[in-house]
């Protein structure tokens, strides 16, 4: 049973880094009408500025407050030289041109920290475990992502609902003229929008660079995973996307752990073994079609017909 | 009375806090050519989208030729005879002005899993669509490609596109929208031809144009029918003289 | 088809030329890795040109078209495993499964219109992708390799590289004429309304969906029948054909070529796989001058031009080389 709440909290972390990815995409795409593959390239960036820093300044939250800045940067200074040239164009342009950048900063991260991948080391107060019910001890760090990504999304809840920045997010508005109507230099609008979503990126990068990874290419993987909760939640959604991150994060971190003892009922241990990671990658995207076959909008769509 | 051949009732449509549709009940006999007028706002694109199927109703029915049509979505409606021209040019722009009327021919010739055959050389399809070229006056323009056209050629070929598709009801939202008095003119003419083989809906803003063609006209305020009547009748009424017609009179005046 | 003397016409002509006498050159200067490399260009034209069919003609940005190149791949590769090397039962199943598969997917997946699109065909993708890397008994991730090329009695011995390559370039051109009228016809009439105003197209009585997803399904089974192809040419399967990437590289052969264009999915291939070729050599020479030995190192990060040039392309020729060569930009 502990092992299960132990479980639940590790999904409920998963799935809310999956939400500050998925926020991210879903306000640039929402505001700017744009598709960003290199959405994905910003987390890595996250990460990677987070291992530097912090081997740099050896203090984990002043490694994790430069990243964020760094990628805040970079966001913003990628949106002025390249991304805008893309606003009010076809999808298939954005796709082509995002598609183009990943590479880039595949490539880029390559030439500057090597191929090898980095790791970014956690100080002792955050690697303590704490107890959190009785026989059950949970990774302070852990608890730290859940406290700091609920924080975030209360606060993207707050700019949602109650800014009027947040009124053109819920209108799914893209539309210049309104935003010009509301008194506001919108190319700087767009620039620190987009700085806001690369900043989101990063947080989950550099976030969750301790547990997972730091690696070229680390990016990909996830950005689909955080397509799948907009689609599951709901496109122009943020509601809809957290609900769905979360419910995608539980699925997935429970499933993978519980999988291999399930099918080693049907299957040889050997069978259970080697069928269940990929099985387990799969259930995702099979809870996708799934969803899709019953609410083709999606749980929480923000347009009715 | 003649049949009627379209009937709606009480149809309503509200999106959030605003009524677009409040319980609007009409009917249209055939052969009758009915206008419908009113004030920005007023909801009479919403109208439109709901008779064509584009926009779903909350409540209300919609019969067409006594068939309940209500859920039916917007390609069997055009496929049982109900046209529809859009306010806004909606058309194939990359294409030439006969590809966008021979397209509207060939969706009511026959299923279209034909694979081989150069749909361009089908006579089958060239000739209904010069045909509708012809009758809104575009067939000299047939080879030119859409987005060169001018504004008012497009609300032509608005026009040629809903009749290529062999209607038996032509619901037409504002096709005089943004034309010069010549223009205007010429689609009056078109329109008055037309009344005598199909029965129309108007959606216009036009007054002269109106009152030239409707047989009975219908003023929509807010969603909601204020007054349904004769031309004469709507011309001496109260209410829609202060409503909207007084406006448009300061507007021109 | 074609009868005028135009920039465009002649360039054409001049590939297939080319194509058509790669093994003739390679006999004669003893050069067996030409014909290699340009099998490996014409299988990735038939599948490029079965995307151009949805993506150029039909404006269904499908980011997970590579899926077919594994399923045909796979289909080959584990029929020949299992015994089955008759390509006259491989190749139906691979054609058979990619549409198959193909019309899930497009069932699922095409009543969404923009980028809910593209990130539904991608998620599809990776779906498949990690079924084949759990698929243990043919190989998971490393991939499974193919002993024998698939067998078609006295027809044609595919394991002969120059009737291999032949075999490849009728087909190619097959698919280019299919597909020029099918495009043509009142299907793609259909088809490329669509694209253009969906909305229009339901309002003068289209049904559209079940136009579009036929058009999947055969953009599909194509590419199937290019995976089995390609699954003989290297005599290797692995998920990396399906990864997201490949469909990637493929939607920028489709618009590096020239979407919308019979011989512009062709032209993409060749262009991105010569520059994936000449990039390196372009560098390093570039590069010598400044750099001296290091350009050599420097020449590895070929990827990082490449990238920024996919951008390059959308900004600035957005019609593709056959779009530049017709001399007009495609809107």
């Amino acid at each position: 049973m502990l092992l299960f709440i132990e479980q639940c909290l590790n999904g409920l972390q998963f799935g809310l880094l999956l939400f500050l990815l998925a926020a991210g995409l879903t306000l640039v795409f929402g505001i700017m009408d744009l598709v960003n593959l290199a959405h994905g390239s910003l987390y890595m960036l996250g990460a990677y500025f987070a291992a530097t820093f912090a081997a740099w300044t050896d203090s984990f939250v002043i490694a994790a407050l430069l990243a964020l800045a760094a990628t805040l940067v970079a966001g913003m200074a990628l949106e002025v030289v390249a991304l805008r040239r893309l606003y009010g164009r076809d999808h298939l342009d954005h796709v082509l041109g995002t598609f183009g950048l990943i590479l880039f900063f595949n490539e880029l991260v390559r030439i500057i920290w090597g191929p090898a991948g980095m790791s970014l080391p956690l100080p002792m107060w955050l690697i303590y475990p704490i107890e959190i019910l009785p026989g059950l001890f949970y990774p302070t760090y852990r608890i730290a992502i859940i406290l700091t990504a609920l924080l975030v999304a209360l606060f993207l809840y707050v700019l949602v609902m109650r800014t009027r920045l947040g009124m053109l997010i819920r209108a799914g508005a893209s539309n210049r003229e309104m935003t010009g109507a509301l008194g506001v230099n919108i190319n700087l609008l767009y620039t620190l929008v987009f700085g806001l979503g690369a900043a989101l990126a990063g947080l989950a990068g550099l976030m969750q660079a301790p547990i997972l990874t730091v690696q070229i290419g680390m990016g990909e993987n996830i950005l689909i995973l955080a397509f799948v909760v907009i689609i599951i939640g709901g496109i122009g959604s943020i509601r809809g996307a957290f609900i769905a991150a979360v419910l995608v994060g539980l699925i997935d971190t429970i499933g993978r752990a519980f999988l291999p003892d399930i099918l080693r009922l049907v299957l040889s241990s050997r069978g259970a073994s080697t069928v269940a990671p990929a099985m387990s990658s799969m259930m995702i995207y099979l809870l996708m079609a799934i969803v899709l076959v019953l609410r083709p909008e999606g749980l929480f769509p923000v347009s009715s017909k | 009375m003649a049949e009627a051949l379209l009937e709606i009732e009480e149809l309503t449509k509200r999106f959030g806090g605003v009524i677009a549709s409040d319980s609007i009940s009409l009917c249209v006999p055939k052969g009758e050519l009915h206008a419908i007028i009113g004030p920005n706002g007023a909801g009479k694109t919403t109208l439109i989208g709901q008779l064509a199927g584009e926009i779903a109703a909350d409540a209300g029915r919609i019969r067409f030729e006594g068939r309940d049509v209500t859920a039916l979505p917007t390609d069997r409606r055009s496929q049982l005879g109900l046209a529809r021209s859009f306010q806004i040019t909606s058309l194939f722009l990359d294409f030439t002005v006969l590809d966008n009327v021979a397209l509207a021919v060939q969706a009511h010739a026959g299923h279209s899993f034909r694979f081989w055959r150069d749909a361009r050389s089908e006579s089958e399809l060239r000739t209904p669509a010069r045909a509708a070229l012809a009758r809104v006056g575009l067939a000299g323009r047939a080879d030119v490609v859409v987005s060169n056209l001018s504004h008012g050629e497009h609300r032509q070929l608005e026009i040629a596109m809903a009749l290529a598709t062999k209607p038996r009801m032509l619901l037409l939202d504002e096709p005089m929208a943004g034309m010069g008095p010549d223009e205007s003119a010429r689609m009056v003419k078109t329109l008055r031809e037309l009344k005598r083989e199909l029965t129309i809906l108007l959606i216009e803003h036009d007054m002269e144009a109106v009152f030239a063609l409707a047989d009975r006209i219908t003023v929509l305020v807010y969603g909601r029918i204020i007054a349904s009547g004769t031309p004469e009748a709507i011309r001496a009424n109260a209410e829609v003289r202060q409503a909207y017609l007084g406006e448009q009179e300061q507007r021109h005046g | 088809m074609i009868a005028s003397l135009t920039p465009r016409n002649v360039v054409v002509a001049a590939l297939l030329l080319l194509l058509a006498a790669v093994p003739i050159y390679a006999f004669v200067t003893a050069n067996a890795f030409l014909v290699t490399l340009f099998t490996r260009v014409i299988i990735l034209g038939i599948a490029a040109s079965s995307l151009n069919l949805i993506l150029g003609y039909g404006g269904m940005v499908s980011f997970g078209h590579a899926v077919y190149l594994g399923i045909g791949g796979y289909a080959v590769g584990i029929l020949a495993q299992e015994g089955v090397t008759s390509g006259f039962v491989q190749w139906p199943v691979a054609l058979f499964v990619s549409a198959l598969f193909a019309l899930l997917v497009g069932a699922l997946s095409l009543r969404t219109r923009g980028v809910y699109f593209i990130m539904i065909t991608l998620a599809f993708a990776q779906l498949l992708y990690y079924f084949g890397v759990g698929l243990d008994r043919y190989g998971a991730d490393d991939g499974l390799t193919i002993r024998r090329r698939s067998q078609f009695d006295h027809l044609i011995n595919l394991s002969d590289r120059t009737q291999f390559y032949y075999l490849c370039l009728a087909l190619l051109l097959a698919t280019i004429y299919l597909i020029w009228r099918v495009v043509n016809s009142r299907f793609g009439m259909v088809i490329q309304g669509a694209r253009s105003n969906d909305r229009r197209m339901r309002a003068i009585g289209f049904p559209t969906f079940r136009y579009r997803l036929t058009a999947f399904v055969i953009a599909g089974a194509i590419c199937g029948v290019a995976g089995a192809l390609l699954a003989n040419h290297t005599g290797f399967i692995s998920p990396a054909t399906m990864h997201w990437t490949r469909s990637g590289d493929l939607i920028v052969m489709v618009v590096l070529g020239g979407m919308a264009s019979s011989f512009g999915p062709l032209i993409g291939a060749v262009a991105l796989l010569s520059l994936e070729e000449a990039l390196p050599i372009l560098i390093r020479a570039m590069a010598f001058p400044v750099f001296g030995d290091a350009a050599v190192r420097m020449a590895e990060y070929w990827q990082i031009v490449l990238g920024p040039l996919f951008l390059l392309v959308v900004l600035f020729a957005r019609g593709g080389i056959d779009g530049l060569l017709a001399g007009a930009r495609r809107g």
